[in-house]
């Protein structure tokens, strides 16, 4: 399911905050009702870790990761390397990395399958994000914008895009992510799809601005709405089945 | 408040692929903006007139109807006017920050003081979006008495006046100064002009532009001022004063064609000259000539005021004379040439054969037979000390005529000029001019007109405009065509050219001076002639 949230009267919620489907990264600070909105959906599934990353509050930002690995940035700490250690399952594998570009979270898009990445980004970075994440790796931009995860949210179900992309962007997109992509906008008009939420499989959480039109495409493109749990699989499935019976 | 938006036309040729639903109504629109709203949504969220008053308060003076545009200008400006549109836009604080489109007035019934602007602006309101937005903005007018009016309130304070005399019985001197103050425009920053016996007093609100005046007219004519100042009020906390300045200006009393008699003294001075002496011509000096000697002295401002005289006999005392003989002698001065002619009083002519032998200096223009004006002066009688010295010392020097100007036979008033003279717009005195002045006043300019068209001098400096009038009679008209080769036969001749023209002339002085088309300027609609 999708929810809104608010980081300190800050709508932005993918720059405080990573999802994934094997654990939660949120940043540290005043406000407690941010956690127990991933509390209360998280608590008993993923664990969540509440971390600074080179002593600041951006953990979104600067980290990118999914179910199999974490990609940090040079500037994290021992200390930061270690608490997250303990912190997350032991097969997710971490990893710093020495990139210049080392905002993470804004140059590298990833889900558990595919990852797109800033067309600059060193090779050997792009190296180790297929290894660590294991995934695919593309080097692309969305409608002209280089940093791909600040433009695109994108988890195993599907993805939000710019507004500005057009039809034909999102199609050559789909076909290398394999997953369906939309163009939208998150808190009430914000291109910034890949900062204003955070998205893993089952829920996303969004700024508290986000309207409710932003929420049903948000909802309807990651398949997160009631009903479209994994229990409705089955129902999706059956009509096929019996389409094919027919 | 009024929000009415307009839809700004979309210039894309093939249509909008809708590819994201609007972020607030989640109406399908194109994405290729890079704003997730459709425009409908923006022109809810945004309000692109905010911080722009929506009331003003303009100020009116109702003495002179003109508005304040801050900090201290007052313009004139008609109502619904550019002008006025323009002052209500300055005064919107905030209109800066957006780009204004249309402003128009909405009408208003004037006496609800309030002016109503409807205005469009334009601002982006995202990134790449554009918002156009109208509203309304009620202007109150209200009073404000201005500065100037305040000054006329109260008594003259700050005002300057500057007034010009002319001590002489005629008005021709004015008339040809007023011209002359049209020609340079010399006028333009008086408040008042107001017509009094023997003079104009002219009023301005700064001192520096009647000292401008004062400088122009010393430039023109021979005059001597005075300045004197009174003061008004003072305020004693911050030593300010304000005086009232009055100049005082007197021309020279003397006019062309006057006969005058300098004392002797100066006339020796001035080159051992004749006392007994005619003026050709005033500029800013005094030009004299002896007609007998054809002698030409300049008496300076500065001089006459230091020794003043007054004239002799001035031109209402002229006497119209027949040319019976001329006989020319062969010094010429400029357009005078010498000559002895022989002259007999036109009333005396059927009465007794009294003729005069006398020198005369128009001896270029006259012929026997034409009529000419000249001073009688045996048996007149002039109470001058100047004159009676001479009438004492040298009476041998005293002609019994003096010749002034040739006259010509014409109307009594011609109204079929060609021409015409702009005249100034003036405040009469407080009480009406009586019958008789009325007539001397129209005398006076006939006059004048008579003397523009016979001095092409005089009317090098004036400036001329074509009449009006559609058809002049055709009489008038055959008249010109004929005179074409002769026309320019008058007083007004430069003296070189003159001689070989009068020679062929065949003497018929039933012809007037006229003025060329050439020298007369097209009048333009703005100029209200008054006539």
């Amino acid at each position: 399911m999708a929810v809104r949230a608010q980081f300190e009267n800050s709508n932005e919620v993918g720059v405080f905050a990573t999802l994934t489907n094997s654990y939660a990264l949120v940043a540290t600070g005043g406000s407690m009702n941010f956690y127990s909105i991933f509390e209360a959906e998280l608590a008993d599934v993923i664990p969540i870790c509440h971390t600074t990353i080179a002593g600041t509050r951006i953990v979104g930002r600067l980290t990118a990761g999914n179910r199999n690995g974490l990609l940090l940035p040079t500037s994290t700490t021992d200390q930061e390397l270690q608490h997250l250690r303990n912190s997350i399952p032991e097969t997710v594998k971490i990893q710093r990395i020495e990139e210049r570009l080392s905002a993470l979270g804004n140059v590298i898009c990833a889900n558990d399958h595919v990852a797109l990445v800033h067309p600059d980004i060193e090779r050997e970075t792009e190296e180790i994000v297929a290894d660590v994440l294991g995934v695919e790796v593309f080097r692309q931009t969305i409608s002209e914008n280089v940093l791909v995860g600040s433009y695109c949210s994108l988890s195993n179900q599907g993805g939000i895009v710019h507004p500005k992309t057009s039809i034909q962007d999102q199609d050559e997109l789909s076909s290398l992510l394999q997953v369906p992509l939309v163009a939208g906008s998150v808190n009430r008009g914000s291109p910034v799809v890949g900062a204003g939420m955070v998205v893993n499989d089952w829920m996303a959480v969004t700024g508290l601005d986000t309207t409710a039109t932003e929420l049903s495409v948000v909802e309807s493109v990651f398949k997160l709405g009631e009903g479209m749990g994994p229990s409705n699989l089955a129902g999706e499935l059956r009509s096929s089945l019996v389409e094919t019976w027919y | 408040m009024d929000l009415d938006t307009v839809q700004l036309p979309v210039s894309t040729g093939k249509a909008p692929i809708a590819t994201v639903l609007c972020a607030t109504c989640g109406a399908p629109i194109d994405g290729s903006t890079g704003v997730a709203m459709c425009y409908d949504c923006i022109k809810l969220n945004v309000d692109v007139s905010d911080g722009i008053q929506r009331e003003a308060t303009i100020h009116f003076c109702r003495g002179c109807d003109r508005w304040l545009q801050p900090p201290s200008q007052w313009v004139s400006a008609a109502p619904e006017s550019r002008e006025l549109l323009a002052l209500c836009l300055r005064k919107l604080r905030g209109l800066s920050k957006v780009r204004i489109i249309d402003a128009n007035f909405i009408w208003t019934e004037p006496h609800s003081k309030r002016i109503r602007v409807k205005i469009t602006v334009q601002q982006e309101a995202f990134q790449g979006t554009i918002v156009q937005q109208s509203f309304e903005v009620e202007y109150i007018v209200a009073y404000h008495q201005c500065p100037d009016c305040a000054k006329s309130f109260t008594g003259g304070r700050g005002l300057c006046l500057w007034w010009v005399r002319q001590k002489v019985p005629h008005k021709r001197t004015f008339l040809y100064l007023e011209q002359l103050i049209l020609k340079h425009n010399a006028h333009k920053d008086t408040i008042n002009i107001r017509e009094v016996k023997d003079g104009l007093d002219f009023y301005y609100s700064q001192r520096n532009h009647a000292t401008k005046m004062v400088d122009f007219l010393g430039a023109v004519a021979p005059i001597t001022s005075k300045k004197s100042s009174e003061l008004i009020s003072t305020d004693i906390h911050t030593s300010t004063k304000s005086y009232k300045f009055t100049y005082s200006v007197e021309l020279v009393p003397i006019c062309k064609d006057d006969l005058v008699c300098i004392p002797v003294k100066m006339a020796r001075s001035l080159g051992n000259i004749s006392p007994l002496l005619l003026c050709t011509r005033i500029g800013n000096s005094i030009h004299l000539t002896d007609p007998g000697t054809l002698q030409v002295t300049d008496v300076q401002t500065s001089v006459y005021w230091r020794a003043p005289f007054s004239s002799l006999a001035d031109v209402q005392e002229l006497v119209e004379f027949i040319v019976l003989d001329i006989e020319p002698l062969g010094p010429t001065h400029g357009r005078f040439v010498l000559a002895d002619v022989q002259v007999a009083r036109a009333s005396d002519m059927v009465s007794n054969t009294q003729s005069y032998l006398l020198r005369t200096h128009l001896g270029g223009i006259l012929h026997p037979g034409d009529s000419v004006l000249g001073y009688h002066l045996s048996g007149a009688n002039f109470n001058n000390p100047q004159y009676e010295d001479l009438e004492r010392t040298a009476p041998d020097q005293i002609p019994d005529v003096i010749l002034v100007k040739k006259s010509y036979p014409r109307k009594k008033k011609n109204k079929n000029r060609n021409w015409r003279l702009k005249r100034m717009a003036r405040e009469e005195s407080d009480m009406l001019p009586r019958k008789q002045d009325q007539e001397r006043a129209e005398r006076d300019y006939e006059m004048f007109l008579r003397e523009v068209e016979e001095d092409t001098e005089l009317r090098a400096s004036l400036a001329l405009y074509k009449s009006t009038r559609k058809n002049p009679p055709k009489t008038q008209r055959m008249e010109g065509v004929e005179m074409e080769g002769t026309r320019e036969d008058g007083g007004a001749e430069p003296g070189d050219g003159m001689e070989h023209e009068t020679e062929e002339e065949d003497g018929d002085d039933g012809d007037l001076p006229e003025i060329a088309i050439h020298e007369l300027l097209d009048e333009f609609e703005e100029m209200h002639v008054q006539d």
